[in-house]
């Protein structure tokens, strides 16, 4: 291995996003204690801003200088990119729609964006990784700043059972990973993605050993994107922290925990898919189930909204489960989309929760239909995508993994998946009853939106609508960009 | 871009220019709906002329790539059978928006543009021949219906509309998955193109395929429908929707079901279809009378229809699985004059319901005396809908039990009862409500029909004596386009057997 004292400018390209998100995510915190007043903290949410705009345009770059850096730690391909888009995107709605809430909760300080640009430093490394104790890091560093902002409104009561109850069991299933990296460690000897596959090529001591490490990976990436039996943290986390954080976890992490999985699985353990295919096929199926039907009897929207997280992640392990190059674009559409919808689902609860985040039941809901037209019309348009209906995003997103399923030859798994979704439409279509088809009860004048929140909405409402007649505009991108180890 | 394109993105515009109106002026509004939906419905008389020359090949037709990969196309045209569908989709909008102008008080932006948009879905389902984009346009009818239903229905209105919702998304998932095992099958969505490569053997089904692929399309379409015993969301939906959402419902969205099996499970599984024709002959009859059973002893006048729909259908699906020329000639018809009958009936009974506020028979009586149009109107309508000589429903119901009889003769002496069954409800129900004493609440509640009445009711009763008398200004269309069917069905058929014989030779 040669090693330099100076890494080429190349492979500083490669990780300019992280880069950048870490110096301006230390330049902020620094910022912050100069800044006492309320007033002229709004510049940090400002400059979070472009600091995450300045780092899309540090994912062009790492794109257009593709390859390994750092002696073969990160890999800096199309997948990276895509992943890296996505939770910057997913980052940026989330300091749209938070600076107003932050000031409506009084708590708007500049950690909660330092906080963020760590998160997602973290995540696009993972995006990057190329080696498994990469994969850990970038892990942990997106992890622990996200416990802190799952429960960032201090004296919140649900917010610190939901950021305690993350911690735990997130550090649980980190160090399942571990333990899974270490036994293939002593298994092969390298750690690194490419150099694992050609060590299972060559034949290991005991292949028992490798397929309990697997396993071991596996429960920790499964309690990452909720999967089932390990889903069960999911609801409670996005039930109590602060909704545009709810926003964040659901989209963001979850999005980046599966493509480390995908990338993990087919590049380093490709011969093993067949072995875990069972496995993955019976998880998505019951990540699916339990997802759909808890999810029917919530109240709570950020709760029931927590319930279909659970369930869409069932959706995109039916396509990994597919361990296809199609079944890999679908889930990297499925992800972009899903993260888009999402987010605009809970901006809008954001909205419509008002101080203290007190009105989050169905029933406050009753009427949003007459009160705040636009806003109700924007979340049909999101719940309508949840549920799958053609002409918007999620339906594409489902319609392109079923039939990489069907590709596949996974013709059970394909009719079980399109009737949970029905399932799921009971739940979603609820909302919309009371939107739609109940009197408001609420005399409470209505309050205005807020610019951030307003520009989230409209934005990812107009996505979900675009993506859902030309979804090509990601899917190309995604198809390209799926090939990966094969 | 030809006419029906613009047909099809009329709607669509209509619906967005109608959320942009003011909130406040219902009068515009009304207007600018009920105008522009004249204009479509205009615009869609143009269609007929050149379908009319070619009734058995495409027409209008437009083919160009929406999608790269998968391969979807936005592949549109018309045959005889669709032309008539997309007619009765144009004309009763207008209708249905001019019979809501008194009934919907609130919301009424909301209302008339879900209207435009169920027109913008339905026209779509009618002239979509790519499996993908019908699906789609299946789906966008599902929404403005549920809204339809569950805004602006009665009571237990949000019931219905969950259960309408629920019932057909479960049908339609599958059809879903078996329009993307034909995809992995046959490369392609484009319903042309893959009648083709199944016509010269590139694309060929075992049995269990066949009937697998078979069975899902048959579900979703045999909920929409409904098929006895899927019908339990029809009543339920027809008695709370508002009135011009039953009018769309019973005269347009029902037939969504019946034409996709006419257009896509017979010539696409036709081994499929008469192997499984027996029990579905049996499922239909029992339909017919069920319904006709079930609808005499109904006590509200709105279910009482919505079970007499269910009886109708059941002639459809008996027709079009009787598979030979007199069957699906006379299935189409009875979907077009049920559109138009029931339609009608569903619209008089609203207007009764806007008089006296009640559903229930037994509420009414000796209507006649003060509302003598009315009654004669409904009589008329009564008398088209349980299939009178010289009115719509008769043509259609005498070629189906024709056909039926062709293949079982048992099957049409069991259906035709549902015709005599049909008498009886009906004229029960108009005996019940029309003649007798007249309560003091009716006398002072019924005033006759109206000019806004008289305007929505006119079109469909000259339809009724049009199609009854001149059925030949549209049954040569509808049987060309049949006969390609059939032959086809025919043909595939024989190949199939060709090819087992050739195999069975070489074994």
């Amino acid at each position: 291995m040669d090693a330099k004292f100076f890494p080429q400018t190349a492979e500083l390209l490669r990780f300019l996003p992280e880069t950048i998100l870490t110096i301006a995510g230390t330049l902020l915190l620094v910022l912050e204690g100069f800044k006492k007043d309320e007033d002229s903290r709004s510049v940090i949410s400002t400059l979070a801003a472009i600091a995450i705009g300045l780092a899309m345009y540090g994912t062009v770059v790492a794109y257009d200088n593709p390859g390994l850096a750092f002696s073969n730690m990160l890999v800096s391909d199309g997948f990276a990119a895509f992943f890296r888009l996505v939770v910057l995107g997913v980052g940026l709605l989330t300091v749209l729609c938070s600076t107003s809430y932050l000031e409506r909760e009084k708590s708007n300080s500049g950690e909660f964006y330092v906080l963020l640009l760590f998160s997602l430093a973290g995540q696009c490394l993972m995006a990057a990784a190329n080696e498994l104790i990469m994969v850990f890091i970038g892990l942990e560093v997106s992890s622990i700043a996200s416990y802190i902002l799952a429960g960032y409104i201090r004296d919140d009561k649900r917010g610190n059972e939901s950021a305690l109850k993350y911690f735990l069991l997130g550090s649980f299933a980190t160090a399942f990973l571990l333990y899974g990296v270490a036994w293939v460690y002593g298994m092969t000897g390298s750690t690194n993605l490419q150099e694992i596959h050609g060590a299972l090529e060559k034949g290991v001591p005991s292949m028992t050993m490798v397929s309990a490490a697997v396993g071991l990976m596996l429960v920790g990436f499964a309690f990452k994107i909720s999967a089932a039996p390990f889903q069960v943290w999911a609801p409670d986390v996005y039930q109590g922290a602060p909704a545009p954080v709810s926003g964040f976890l659901s989209a963001g992490p979850k999005a980046v925990a599966f493509a480390v999985m995908i990338r993990v699985f087919q590049t380093a353990f490709g011969s093993l898919m067949p072995k875990l295919e069972p496995v993955l096929w019976v998880m998505a199926l019951a990540t699916m189930t339990i997802g759909n039907f808890a999810a029917m009897w919530q109240n709570n929207i950020k709760r029931m909204l927590g319930y279909s997280s659970i369930a869409h992640a069932g959706y995109v392990l039916v396509a990994v489960t597919t361990h296809s190059i199609t079944g890999t674009a679908a889930a990297m559409f499925y992800l972009a989309a899903y993260g888009m919808m999402n987010y605009g689902a809970f901006a809008i609860v954001t909205h419509v929760a008002g101080k203290g985040e007190e009105h989050v039941t169905l029933d406050h809901m009753k009427g949003l239909s007459q009160r705040q037209p636009a806003v109700a019309a924007m979340l049909t348009i999101f719940l309508l995508s949840l549920i799958g209906v053609p002409l918007t995003a999620g339906f594409f997103g489902k319609f392109y993994i079923f039939k990489s399923a069907i590709d596949s030859h996974m013709y059970w798994l394909t009719a079980l998946g399109l009737l949970n979704s029905a399932v799921a439409a009971y739940y979603y279509l609820r909302v919309l009853v009371v939107m739609y088809m109940h009197e408001s009860e609420s005399t409470e004048p209505v309050e205005a939106i807020p610019g951030g929140l307003k520009i989230t909405m409209w934005l990812t409402a107009a996505m979900t609508l675009v993506l859902g007649v030309f979804p090509g505009l990601v899917l190309d991108f995604a198809t390209k960009f799926a090939v990966l180890g094969k | 871009m030809n006419l029906l394109d613009i047909l099809i993105a009329a709607p669509l515009l209509g619906f967005l220019i109608t959320l942009m109106l003011p909130k406040g002026n219902a009068g515009l509004i009304k207007m600018f709906t009920l105008v522009f939906s004249i204009g479509v419905f205009a615009a869609s008389l143009l269609l007929i002329e050149p379908v009319l020359q070619q009734p058995a090949a495409m027409t209008w037709v437009t083919d160009a790539p929406w999608i790269a990969t998968p391969a979807i196309r936005y592949h549109i045209g018309m045959d005889g059978v669709s032309l008539w569908l997309v007619l009765l989709s144009t004309l009763l909008t207008p209708i249905s928006i001019l019979l809501s102008w008194k009934y919907i008080d609130h919301r009424v932006k909301e209302f008339f543009a879900f209207l435009l948009l169920l027109e913008f879905g339905l026209i779509g389902v009618f002239v979509a021949v790519d499996l993908f984009l019908f699906y789609v346009f299946w789906e966008v009818c599902l929404v403005p219906m549920y809204f339809l239903i569950g805004i602006w229905g009665h009571d237990r209105r949000i019931y219905a509309a969950v259960k309408f919702f629920l019932y057909t998304m479960v049908g339609s998932v599958l059809m879903l998955a078996a329009i993307l095992y034909i995809y992995s099958k046959g490369g392609t969505f484009d319903y042309p193109a893959l009648l083709l490569m199944m016509e010269s053997g590139k694309f060929t089904m075992t049995h269990l395929e066949e009937t697998l692929l078979f069975l899902a399309f048959f579900l979703a379409f045999a909920i929409k429908v409904p098929l006895f015993p899927l019908h339990t969301w029809l009543p339920d939906a027809h008695v709370e929707a508002p009135t011009a959402g039953s009018v769309m419902l019973a005269a347009v969205m029902l037939k969504m079901g019946t034409y996709g099996l006419l257009r896509f499970c017979l010539p696409m599984f036709p081994n499929a279809s008469k192997e499984n024709a027996n029990w579905i002959a049996i499922l239909a009859i029992t339909g017919i009378i069920f319904g006709a059973l079930v609808a005499l002893v109904q006590p509200n006048m709105k279910k009482l229809v919505a079970y007499s729909s269910v009886s109708h259908l059941g002639f459809v699906v008996l027709g079009l699985f009787s598979g030979n020329q007199w069957g699906l000639d006379g299935a189409v018809y009875v979907m077009l004059a049920h559109g138009i009958s029931t339609g009608a009936l569903f619209m008089l009974v609203g207007f009764l319901y806007e008089r006296q506020h009640s559903l229930e028979i037994k509420d009414y009586g000796g209507v006649a005396t003060p509302a003598p149009w009315l009654s004669t109107v409904f009589l008329v309508t009564t008398l088209a809908s349980i299939g009178m000589p010289m009115l719509n429903n008769f043509v259609g119901e005498f070629l189906v039990l024709q056909g039926a009889s062709k293949i079982n003769i048992w099957w049409a002496v069991f259906a035709a009862t549902g015709v005599i069954l049909s008498a009886c409800y009906m004229l029960w129900m108009y005996q019940r409500t029309f003649f007798g004493e007249t309560p003091e609440g009716v006398k002072h509640h019924m005033h006759d029909l109206g000019a806004r009445e008289w305007a929505c009711i006119v079109p469909l009763l000259a339809l009724m004596v049009w199609m009854g008398i001149f059925a030949q200004s549209f049954l040569p269309s509808i049987g060309a386009s049949n006969k390609k069917i059939i032959d086809r069905t025919a043909l595939q058929t024989q190949s199939t057997t060709t090819r087992a014989e050739v195999s069975n030779h070489g074994r």
